[in-house]
């Protein structure tokens, strides 16, 4: 599924469905906008682990988390220019395999593979001097997509160490999990 | 060391001596914000004690709020039992900042948070909610996350992994002329910088159009940083944040104004004379298509709506009223008016206008979101045009994929309104 640039969070999980809260709800609303392609979904005629090649700034608007879940059911991976922070956020919250390749192009029905470090990093959409600073050297290696209908190899922005932690840890729940037990106790 | 506000503000709440953008901290969190939301906020809080051993509780109840707005009254049993979930979960908790469907203390979240002075200059505050970044207007750190974040900072009373954001300086200058104001002056500045224009970064807002401004401006200027992609907009704290503070939200306490250093570095400064700016329109389907009001007058619109927690308020109702007054909504077109909170309603009430709207033909709704996010009142038709004073206007917002949302300001609604399509307030006598 190809996707041009500034795709909200409207069109990928629609307010109107914002009453569905459950990961395990969410996935039948996704792009429910876009008729044709809930309808693959549903019927399963998209197979788990492809990839939506979309432009800048995929996942703007709102913060819910209802449109991550949603792709996430569905087992998608999400290639983008650049990501939203909050979208981005939440994605690597919830372990939705998102990568942010500047450079990446493709039609719809290509090949592509995605070659990444350790787990699946998602890697930060911002590409400021101060992000870069933050990632992990182990990762930063290797990252990138290839597509294979048009020959096309692109370089992936690595994620910077922080986020790979939570990724690493199996998403924030775990993460946060973690952390409570080792909180001090309070008398 | 030299420092934007952002870069003080979180260098504070981390217990650090100081933060340069591009550091990764864990701030506490002074106010922690949902809506509805907060029903999966709950599941996965108690996702996160599963198997723990602890009592679930969360980590300081009086600096949690959550705020029913989204779908006031609720428009289906799936979002009542969700609510029903929510007000349990309250009462247990003991979460006192919580305001519920009544037309005492209801209204949009963000509304009621500087309405009730649960902000304040210098304090990080979260929401599950992106237009949070609204309440940088106090000179608060407020930025948007999501339900499983938010279910951490319950749980921890911190923000977990948080990137301190480069800061884009942005500078108003001059004297709004007649019926231009803060959305006008937003708009231009997310047609300039794109949707995208401040992802990752926040926007300080600078310059003597800023310090005239009423906090009611400021926030309009905050509330839509979000759609230029910014993590926050703020204002620095100044004489009027602390006006606004004791005189409208009936704040008693110190209040400490944290201000950037005279030269801060910023990534990037841009500088906006707005005496000559005309009214600005986003048109569809993206905010940062933005035009001045003379390229589209005359697009005929079906629905016209003021209200959000962009421009809700009581000054946008009275500008509205102020240009309708004794005169009618074209026939053509239908006006709805939704004010942000119940005290906004009520003052408008005593005000005279609602009576003066209602009287040319408006339909007052309820506080609240209203038909801002196209789940509750006044869904589109097929094919149909709005225009509205809210904050987006992405391909389905209202609810109908097959219609199309102009934004503007409430002078632009309430003149046009009477045009039954897209006008110039200026003109509108
Ligand atoms: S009024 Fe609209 S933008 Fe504001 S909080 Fe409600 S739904 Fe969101």
């Amino acid at each position: 599924m190809k996707l041009g640039d500034d795709v909200s969070t409207d069109i990928i999980y629609p307010g109107r469905f914002m009453a569905t809260v459950l990961p395990a709800e969410t996935p039948r609303h996704a792009f429910a906008d876009i008729p044709q392609f809930n309808s693959r979904l549903l019927k399963k005629e998209i197979a788990p682990g492809s990839v939506i090649v979309a432009g800048k700034n995929f996942g703007c608007g709102s913060s819910r988390e209802q449109a991550v879940s949603a792709l996430k059911g569905h087992e998608l991976v999400v290639a983008a220019k650049s990501f939203a922070r909050i979208f981005l956020q939440n994605a690597v919250n919830l372990g939705l395999k998102t990568v942010a390749c500047p450079g990446i192009e493709a039609s719809e029905g290509d090949e592509v593979e995605l070659t990444v470090g350790q787990g699946c990093p998602v890697p930060n959409a911002s590409d400021s001097e101060n992000s870069r600073r933050e990632f992990s050297p182990v990762r930063v290696g290797g990252g990138h997509v290839i597509n294979h209908s048009t020959g096309g190899r692109f370089d992936l922005i690595p994620l910077p160490r922080p986020r790979q932690e939570i990724m690493d840890a199996g998403g924030l729940i775990p993460y946060a999990r973690v952390r409570l037990l080792k909180r001090p106790k309070i008398i | 060391m030299i420092r934007t506000v952002v870069e003080k503000i979180l260098a504070r709440a981390s217990g650090r001596s100081g933060v340069t953008a591009g550091d990764v901290v864990e701030p506490r969190v002074d106010l922690a914000m949902s809506h509805e939301n907060a029903a999966l906020v709950i599941h996965q809080f108690s996702e996160i004690y599963r198997g723990t051993g602890l009592d679930m509780r969360v980590w300081d109840p009086s600096r949690i709020t959550i705020i029913f707005d989204h779908r006031t009254p609720a428009e289906s049993a799936k979002t009542a039992t969700n609510q029903k979930k929510v007000r349990a979960f309250v009462g247990e908790q003991r979460i006192d900042k919580f305001h519920d469907i009544r037309g005492d203390r209801g209204g949009i979240c963000h509304q009621i948070l500087p309405e009730y002075g649960y902000v304040r200059p210098g304090q990080v505050v979260v929401g599950t909610d992106s237009h949070t970044t609204t309440h940088g207007a106090l000179g608060a750190f407020a930025f948007g996350i999501g339900a499983t974040e938010m279910a951490a900072v319950w749980a921890l009373g911190t923000a977990l992994n948080v990137e301190v954001p480069g800061t884009i300086k942005v500078i108003l200058r001059g004297r709004f002329a007649a019926r231009v104001c803060a959305k006008d002056a937003i708009l231009h500045l997310i047609g300039q910088i794109s949707a995208e224009g401040a992802n990752f970064r926040v926007i300080e807002f600078h310059g003597d159009a800023v310090d005239r401004m009423p906090t009611s401006g400021r926030l309009v200027l905050c509330n839509m940083a979000m759609e230029a992609g910014a993590t926050s907009g703020i204002v620095p704290a100044d004489e009027e944040t602390r006006r606004y503070l004791r005189e409208e939200a009936g704040v008693s306490d110190d209040i400490e104004c944290v201000r950037p250093d005279e030269d801060a570095s910023y990534e990037r400064s841009i500088e906006i004379d707005v005496s000559d700016l005309s009214p600005q329109i986003a048109c569809p389907h993206r905010v940062d298509n933005v035009k001045s009001v003379d390229a589209v007058e005359g697009v005929k619109v079906d629905q016209i709506v003021i209200g959000s927690c962009t421009n809700g308020r009581l000054d946008d109702l009275a500008i509205a009223a102020g240009i309708l007054r004794g005169r009618k909504v074209a026939a053509s077109t239908r006006l709805l008016v939704f004010p942000a909170s119940w005290r906004v309603y009520q003052a408008a009430l005593k005000e005279g206008y609602l009576s003066d709207l209602a009287e040319s033909g408006a339909t007052i709704l309820n506080a609240g979101c209203g038909c801002c996010l196209g789940v509750h009142q006044g869904a589109l038709g097929d094919g149909e045009v709005a225009l509205s004073t809210t904050n987006r206007n992405f391909q389905g917002r209202m609810g109908n994929p097959d219609s199309e949302v102009y934004l503007c300001s409430p002078a632009v609604a309430a003149a046009s309104a009477i045009a039954g399509a897209i006008a110039d307030p200026r003109k509108a006598g």
